[in-house]
């Protein structure tokens, strides 16, 4: 997918990025600057929104949780070589089937069973929004970019027509379901730890963030220590070879899909359950894509992708923490960072490659110049 | 039975006013496609150049001014696309996925900064932007029945850029099959190698294709901001330019065929507006949602090959090297 | 009528229609072409012969200018000229045909023909001119090419001849052709040859690449060897021969000799009968296929590339369907109706060592001890329920580089990094690990080095005497007539005969390989 770099381990995965985040955000100082503000004060703003304030660590961790269910989600199709930009749809989905066991169970059964069975319903319903496009790219030859892309819009129309119809809450004008029942809720750190938590103020931080480093630290074994993830990246890495091994191709190809969509649909989980708390219109607002973006960052690899997920938490808090102290530039900052660093990490993420590979291969000669 | 004609006569009109930035943005994708580059980012270049399209009417007072600014605007994100897929061989997916973020962005800070109306452009007036132009004689054929009303309400009574539009589709199908430009254009998104062979530079034919699809949609973007509508709203767009995209795929790639999807998805996106909350016979309340979504869940069904086959252009996607 | 000349058909203007002094061209640390001299005469076909991986390719796409040298001059027609791009090169009157057609399979023969020189910037200006440019051109060389015919509907040998009108429709007076032959069937080469002869009769020059010394011998006036990167002699057909040719080529003796002792065949292992198979648009790739092998022998598999070896491992080894036909393979019948997976072949005790272990043999990106599994990580060593395995895969590895001769010996070294013949070994040592009951084996030690293919012989035969039933599939003659006990020889996708190695001689597998002789099957 990406072109093969030459240079060392490390420069390839730490250096590179670094350079290729810098780059980003000077292209988003320089536009602040010519929107007549101090950029280096922007950026203070946005740390100190991000990390300082009273709660805002919270915020930000929140925000990572939903970028890490997105990430893994991208990731583990790019394992397939599969570009999976329908992120969006399938947490938009993944919500139906979490808001279906919320609005159904809640007023009955205990947390202890709405919660587990929420979960299962969000990876499901994401998982089958998933599947779809994958059968459509292993059995039938259809590109699963477009394919994807296709479904985050099929879905967008099936969840209005729900919750201006069929889901709407009762005797309301606004497209939304009822408030969903106690025992659905997923509780907020601050509000079962308050001590230990009390930084986080009264932040929507909640314990989908441990189900999402319980997917990071499965998404590891899974890639890197299962039979099945050894298929996935076999597939990815050369699907000839794959044959060639009697793995089954196309039903890998379907696999990892389904899992892709089930991780997104995961993001629901932290968005409804824990802070809204019923299904919303377009509750998803763009996290789908900035998954591409995490994913890209992180370089497939849950360390990465954890470190890319706490970068956008950081930025879209921080974005938010704008609109108090400027006037001409708001939370909007963010998406304009986002896409910057989509366009430097991902489509240019190799534009420093020769350049690094140059001014490396010169320092090392001196090192050894020097020591011999 | 009058009345229902005239109602259809209206929705085919509306077809018109909303397919005309489909049928820009897709000869932009095919351009693009053909060339071999991938292109997902009509979406924001279209939001691109209603931004700026909306604001240099609002400021120089010229909706001419506002077409040109937004087709320099959309091309600089062209050649941004460009840079990204031809120089350094990027995904294509990936930098047209950022253009649109970017444009999200872009547009809404720079609108905040320029107008502080939360990222619109201030409305426009009637000079600021293009009005429906009414061909001669509508007054006097209104007397003529049937002929008379299809005449005021579908000939004439549109502004100038859905005209400009509808003369681009065979204009573009011209480049491509009957100048020098077009079978270079369309030689390179199958077997580029063979283009590089007849010594023709890859690398600039698609510059020059990434280029004209900018420009397409920066008039598609000024038809949204200051034709159709007037002044630019937040992420006004709204996926116009993947529908654009689905009409590219629906056209298998060809200018007269997307002309079709495109009048197709507009009619669509027409009758679902006309028939929002409407009670049908036997079906009960129109399925808006659904006719809305068809356009998507076609190609879908298209990509598979449930209904006939869409082959894209063979090296699309790939960068080329040597 | 190309260009001008004189009484004898040669271009009489220019002594030499290129010239190279000293070119060099490397990729990172790898030399493709060293200090290369060559001179081509006006007038006449010359030929340049040599391995896969000698450096011919590359040397033409800088003489193309589709790549640049590190160092060295270009003369053409007697001046020096710098190439830097094909348009540079198609203005001297340089014209390539490529070794995979530069067509465009959706448009039509003229469009091709057109492309990058229309005559206009409207298509219409120069189509007429073009159409009747290429009308003569066809009919002047018996070429019988429909201009408006789509290319994807013709025949491999008709594309060529677009590709040559291509080449020559501006003029040019120097015609290259890579590995022209490659893909045609003995007809058309001939055909091909035809054309060639008239174009050198009429004043062009062709420059003819090539790994197959019967071309060179039948067609050229000259020819050169490159070896390793390197020109390594000049010739004059009439004053070489083939032997000479292809010890200039290889660069050592050229029989290789493998000490083995007489084969001791017992039951059979493997019954193919009536065995075809269709590509997906009908080309028929093997044609009643038949025959047995045995435990404790090497049956091996002679051909031209591309005559239905490459299908044939392919359907043996799961990888592909038969159009009909079955096979008994280990007891167990294969049919249409009854299709095994790769896996379900390794369980029966089929080992595959595949043609190109870039391709099919080996993940490149991954290291070598997850190389090492490919095929086998269902396997009880290397799983521990869903999970893999990670000391058990560790283990194996560093067994199979210890036994294999690995080097170096680093299982978590990727794949890629290895050289061609330490990969082979990987391959090699995964495969005959599980001591297979029949081992497929094809084109063992291409791009392998000296050593290594020493060792891998000897692994085969090794095999053999410990029973395993051996199929060997390789383009080097010389390969399978010292290491096979029974040959069988394809044409076309057909069996033209299988004979006992002490009855094999390389005159006679090679008449065969050419579908001449028909002998019955042993």
């Amino acid at each position: 997918m990406m072109p093969s770099s030459d240079l060392p381990r490390w420069a390839d995965v730490v250096l590179l990025p670094l350079l290729n985040l810098l780059a980003a955000l000077a292209v988003c100082g320089v536009i602040i600057f010519f929107l007549g503000e101090n950029p280096f004060t922007a950026l203070w703003v946005m740390i100190k929104g991000a990390f300082f304030y009273s709660g805002s660590l919270g915020y930000t961790l929140y925000y990572t949780t939903n970028f890490i269910f997105t990430g893994l989600a991208v990731a583990i199709a790019f394992h397939a070589m599969m570009f999976n930009i329908g992120g969006e749809g399938q947490a938009y989905i993944g919500g139906l089937g979490a808001g279906l066991v919320a609005l159904w169970l809640a007023p009955v059964f205990p947390a202890l069973l709405v919660i587990p069975l929420a979960i299962v319903a969000a990876a499901l319903f994401g998982a089958a929004w998933g599947l779809i496009p994958g059968i459509l790219q292993a059995y039938r030859g259809s590109h699963i970019v477009i394919t994807t892309i296709m479904f985050n819009f099929i879905a967008g129309s099936i969840m209005v027509w729900l919750l201006v119809g069929p889901l709407i809450e009762p005797g309301q004008q606004s497209p939304q379901t009822p408030k969903f029942g106690e025992s659905a809720l997923v509780p907020k750190l601050h509000e079962i730890w308050g001590g230990v938590f009390s930084f986080l103020g009264n932040s929507p931080l909640n314990l989908s963030f441990l189900l999402a480093l319980i997917c990071l630290i499965g998404f590891w074994f899974l890639i890197w220590r299962t039979k099945l993830g050894y298929e996935i990246r076999t597939v990815g890495q050369n699907p000839e070879a794959a044959r060639y091994a009697g793995i089954n191709v196309p039903k890998i190809i379907v696999i990892a899909m389904a899992l892709s969509g089930a991780l997104a649909g995961l993001l629901a989980i932290n968005e409804l359950m824990g802070v809204q708390h019923r299904v919303v219109l377009n509750f998803t607002s763009g996290y789908g894509f900035t998954g591409i973006a995490v994913a890209l960052m992180g370089r497939n690899h849950p360390v990465g992708i954890f470190l890319a997920s706490f970068l956008f938490g950081a930025i879209y808090q921080g974005g938010a923490e704008l609109d108090f102290e400027f006037q001409t530039i708001t939370r909007d900052m963010a998406l304009l960072m986002q896409g910057m660093i989509i366009l430097f990490s991902g489509a240019l993420a190799y534009m420093f490659n020769p350049w690094v590979s140059r001014v490396l291969k010169r320092w090392m000669t001196k090192q050894e110049a020097a020591r011999g | 039975m009058a009345e229902f004609a005239y109602q259809f006569l209206l929705t085919l009109d509306a077809t018109f006013r909303l397919a005309t930035p489909l049928i820009l943005c897709a000869m932009a994708g095919i351009f693009s496609e053909r060339s071999g580059i991938i292109d997902i980012s009509l979406e924001g270049k279209m939001l691109m150049g209603a931004f700026v399209a909306a604001a240099v009417a609002s400021m120089s007072g010229s909706p001419w001014l506002g077409v040109l600014a937004a087709m320099f605007a959309s091309v600089i994100l062209a050649v941004v696309h460009g840079f990204a897929c031809i120089t350094h061989k990027g995904n294509q997916v990936v930098s047209g996925l950022a253009i649109n973020i970017l444009a999200s962005g872009l547009t809404v800070t720079i609108g905040i900064a320029l107008f502080r109306q939360g990222g619109q452009t201030p409305p426009l007036g009637g000079t600021e932007r293009f009005r429906p132009i009414e061909w001669w004689l509508v007054d006097t054929l209104d007397s003529v029945p049937l002929l008379g009303s299809i005449y005021r309400e579908l000939i004439s009574g549109h502004n100038i850029l859905v005209y400009i539009a509808l003369i681009l589709v065979p204009l573009s199908a011209f480049l491509l099959y009957k100048t020098r430009f077009g079978l270079r254009l369309r030689a390179v998104g199958e077997v580029p190698k063979a283009v590089d062979c007849a010594g023709i530079s890859v690398s600039f034919l698609r510059y020059r294709a990434v280029i004209l699809a900018g420009l397409l949609c920066g008039i598609a973007g000024a038809y949204l901001s200051i034709g159709q509508g007037a002044g630019f709203v937040k992420e006004m767009s709204a996926g116009k330019g993947y529908i654009a995209l689905a009409a590219v795929i629906f056209g298998k790639w060809r200018p007269v065929p997307a002309l079709y999807a495109c009048l197709l998805f507009g009619f669509l996106e027409a009758m679902s507006a006309r028939l929002q909350g409407v009670d049908l016979p036997l079906i009960g309340e129109a399925p808006t949602q659904l006719m809305l979504a068809l356009p998507y869940i076609m190609v879908v069904l298209l990509l598979a090959g449930f209904i006939g086959k869409a082959s894209p252009p063979a090296a699309i996607g790939q960068p080329y090297s040597k | 009528m190309v260009s001008e000349k004189n009484m004898d058909g040669r271009d009489g203007a220019h002594s030499f229609a290129l010239r190279l002094d000293g070119i060099s061209k490397s990729f990172g640390a790898v030399h493709a072409n060293r200090d290369i001299s060559l001179d081509v005469k006006a007038g006449t076909i010359h030929g340049i012969v040599g391995e896969n991986g000698a450096g011919k390719s590359t040397l033409m796409n800088i003489i193309f200018g589709l790549q640049t040298p590190d160092h060295g001059t270009i003369s053409v027609f007697d001046s020096l000229k710098t190439i830097r791009t094909s348009a540079d090169a198609i203005s001297l009157g340089i014209g390539m045909v490529h070794q995979h057609f530069m067509l465009v399979p959706n448009m039509s023969v003229l469009d091709n023909v057109m492309l990058g020189s229309e005559g206009g910037s409207l298509l219409a200006e120069g189509r007429e001119q073009t159409l009747e440019r290429l009308q003569s051109l066809s009919k002047n060389y018996g070429m019988g090419v429909d201009p408006h015919a789509l290319i994807e509907d013709l025949p491999v040998g008709i594309r060529q001849r677009v590709e040559i009108i291509k080449a020559i429709k501006g003029g040019a007076r120097l015609l290259i052709l890579d590995e022209p032959t490659g893909v045609l069937t003995p007809g058309e080469a001939a055909q091909l040859f035809n054309i060639l002869r008239s174009l050198r009769d009429d004043g062009v020059t062709v420059l003819l690449i090539t790994h197959k010394l019967e071309e060179i011998m039948s067609i050229t006036d000259y020819v050169s060897v490159m070896r390793d990167g390197e020109m390594v002699a000049h010739r004059e057909t009439t004053q070489t021969n083939p032997e000479e040719l292809a010890r200039l080529m290889v660069g050592r003796d050229v029989l290789l000799s493998v000490e083995k002792g007489p084969a001791d065949p017992k039951e059979v292992k493997l019954s193919a009968s009536s065995i075809n198979c269709r590509s997906a648009v009908g080309n028929t790739l093997l044609k009643n296929v038949s025959f047995d092998l045995r435990a404790g022998e090497i049956l091996g598999v002679a051909g031209v590339a591309g005559n239905g070896q490459t299908e044939l491992l392919e359907i043996l080894s799961g990888m592909r369907a038969a159009t009909s036909g079955s096979f008994t393979i280990l007891d167990q019948i294969v049919n249409g109706d009854s299709a095994l997976s790769p896996s379900a072949m390794r369980e029966l005790g089929i080992a595959h060592i595949p043609e190109d272990r870039h391709e099919h043999g080996l993940v490149l990106s991954f290291e070598a001890q997850e190389n090492a599994i490919l095929g086998y990580h269902h396997d009880d060593r290397f799983k521990r329920g869903l999970f893999l395995n990670q000391e058990g895969i560790l283990d194996r590895c560093k067994t199979l580089m210890r036994d294999h001769d690995v080097r170096p010996p680093n299982p978590n070294l990727n794949a890629s990094n290895f050289s061609g013949g330490n990969q082979q070994k990987i391959v090699i040592g995964r495969e005959v690990d599980r001591d297979p009951e029949i081992l497929l084996v094809g084109q063992p030690t291409r791009g392998v080095d000296v050593g290594a293919i020493e060792f891998i012989h000897k692994q085969l035969i090794r095999l053999r005497d410990e029973g395993c039933a051996i199929l060997l599939v390789s383009v080097e003659l010389e390969e399978i007539l010292s290491l096979s006990d029974r040959i069988m020889v394809m044409n076309e996708g057909e069996i033209v005969g299988i004979v006992d190695q002490a009855a094999a001689s390389q005159e006679k597998i090679g008449m065969m390989m050419a579908g001449i002789e028909t002998e019955a099957a042993a």
